[in-house]
């Protein structure tokens, strides 16, 4: 601001030589001031229309442009993560019941191989216990034989030493009417 | 930081105002000279193509709209830098200003009215440097400006209206007896357009100048106690930004007022 004040104290000695009051009515500079206000207002324009205004314009249109692509391609990704996510999902649920799936497979498999093996074993044990009952009823059937000889023989041989006759048929019909069950 | 600065700018301030005080402290005040228009190089007569300082100062204003708008956006960035963004920011004000208070069909005239204000706005701040000329304080630029904005604009009305660009002054919804008088004052009110144009753009800037210098011419009187016009002048020339910035708004935005009154004059 010191410049300025120089500049007044300047200014006071140039005032003497005349446009006293305001330089603003000296209409002698008017044509002038017109003048290079054309000039100017006139290249100012044609820097404005020609260069400066459709550079800006385009600079934010194509921001726009970007700006627009940008969320475009945003909306897209998401969608993609969206698509992502469900294919995910279902991979997930499809791999679930195939484990299901072959988990009963396998348990019904089981069972067959389980029930037939049962049923085998049934088989083999009725047999093993029909052969058991034949070989009961034949030691049994020779047990009771045995018993008839050996009481035959008794009989004959009580009756000869008491002196009586060998009687073998009286013999066989009392042994065999004593062991009759 | 900043407070260091300000500290040393104030101690700065007192001291040159004890020590460079002028010996003898006269009251010496020529707000008005500031404003002389003088040939850039030598001789009295000023014809009409003689390079002055208003020559000079507008040239300034074109290297100065050149370097913001056509540098600034050299780059073409989508991420703008400052001077972009700055370049951008002056187009879209003014593009919005222009759709908005003028309307959709008023966007052709977007070009000549963004010349106007990068005009009229760098005029004023290229006015605001010390030791600087200001056009804009000029009735003859002003003038010039406001008759070129007032011919375009009635001219305009008359071609996309005829004759029924009159019935701007004609209030059909006013009762009939009152038409008449309310027309008379339309038109005052009309013609009155660019008068005050011109004078509240240059009567502001001028003012504020020369109340600038009178303080500057009271710091020379006071000797020691300098300082205190010295920060009226820096609280006064922030308020002059602010003005520098509001007139060529406020020319604009009238301009805009104006020109949809021609596209649309049906009140």
């Amino acid at each position: 601001m010191a410049t300025t004040t120089h500049d007044a104290g300047h200014g006071a000695a140039d005032a003497a030589h005349g446009s006293s009051g305001m330089p603003q009515l000296d209409f002698s500079t008017y044509g002038n001031q017109i003048f290079w206000l054309l000039v100017t207002l006139v290249v100012i324009y044609l820097i404005l229309s020609r260069v400066a205004l459709p550079r800006i314009a385009g600079i934010l249109n194509e921001r726009q442009g970007t700006i627009t692509n940008d969320l475009a391609a945003a909306e897209d990704l998401k969608a993609k993560a969206v698509e992502a996510e469900n294919a995910y999902n279902k991979a997930l649920a499809d791999a679930r019941s195939e484990a299901q799936r072959i988990v009963a497979e396998t348990r019904a498999e089981i069972q067959v191989g389980v029930d037939e093996a049962i049923a085998k074993a049934d088989a083999e044990i009725a047999a093993k216990a029909e052969e058991s009952e034949k070989a009961i009823a034949e030691i049994r059937a020779t047990a009771l034989d045995n018993v008839k000889i050996v009481a035959s023989d008794t009989a004959s041989a009580l009756v000869a030493a008491l002196g009586g006759k060998d009687d073998t048929d009286t013999i066989a019909a009392a042994v065999a009417k004593r062991t009759e069950v | 930081m900043g407070k260091l600065f300000f500290y040393v700018a104030l101690a700065l301030v007192l001291v040159s105002g004890v020590l460079f005080a002028p010996e003898t402290a006269g009251l010496a005040i020529h707000p008005m000279d500031q404003f002389t228009v003088t040939p850039l190089f030598g001789g009295d007569h000023i014809a009409w193509y003689t390079p002055t300082n208003v020559t000079l100062w507008m040239f300034f204003a074109v290297v100065a709209v050149f370097a913001l708008l056509v540098f600034g956006s050299a780059n073409r960035g989508i991420v703008p830098s400052r001077a972009q963004s700055v370049a951008e920011l002056a187009y879209g004000f003014i593009y919005k200003m222009v759709e908005d208070v003028a309307g959709k069909d008023a966007v052709k005239f977007f070009p000549y009215i963004i010349t106007l204000f990068m005009f009229i706005v760098t005029a004023n701040f290229l006015g605001l440097i010390p030791m600087s000329f200001t056009t804009t304080s000029h009735f003859a630029v002003t003038g010039l400006l406001a008759v070129v904005v007032f011919v375009a604009i009635t001219i305009t009305g008359f071609v996309l209206h005829g004759v029924k660009f009159l019935g701007l002054f004609w209030v059909s919804s006013a009762p009939l007896a009152l038409r008449p008088v309310l027309a008379l004052i339309e038109v005052i009110s009309y013609f009155v357009r660019p008068v005050s144009l011109c004078i509240r753009l240059a009567g502001n800037v001028m003012a504020g100048h020369a109340v600038l210098k009178v303080f500057a011419g009271f710091a020379g009187a006071l000797g020691a106690a300098s300082f205190l016009p010295i920060f009226a002048i820096t609280a006064f020339y922030a308020l002059e930004v602010l003005v520098a910035f509001i007139q060529a708004y406020v020319f604009t935005i009238l301009t805009c007022v104006y020109l949809k009154d021609a596209l649309h004059p049906s009140h």
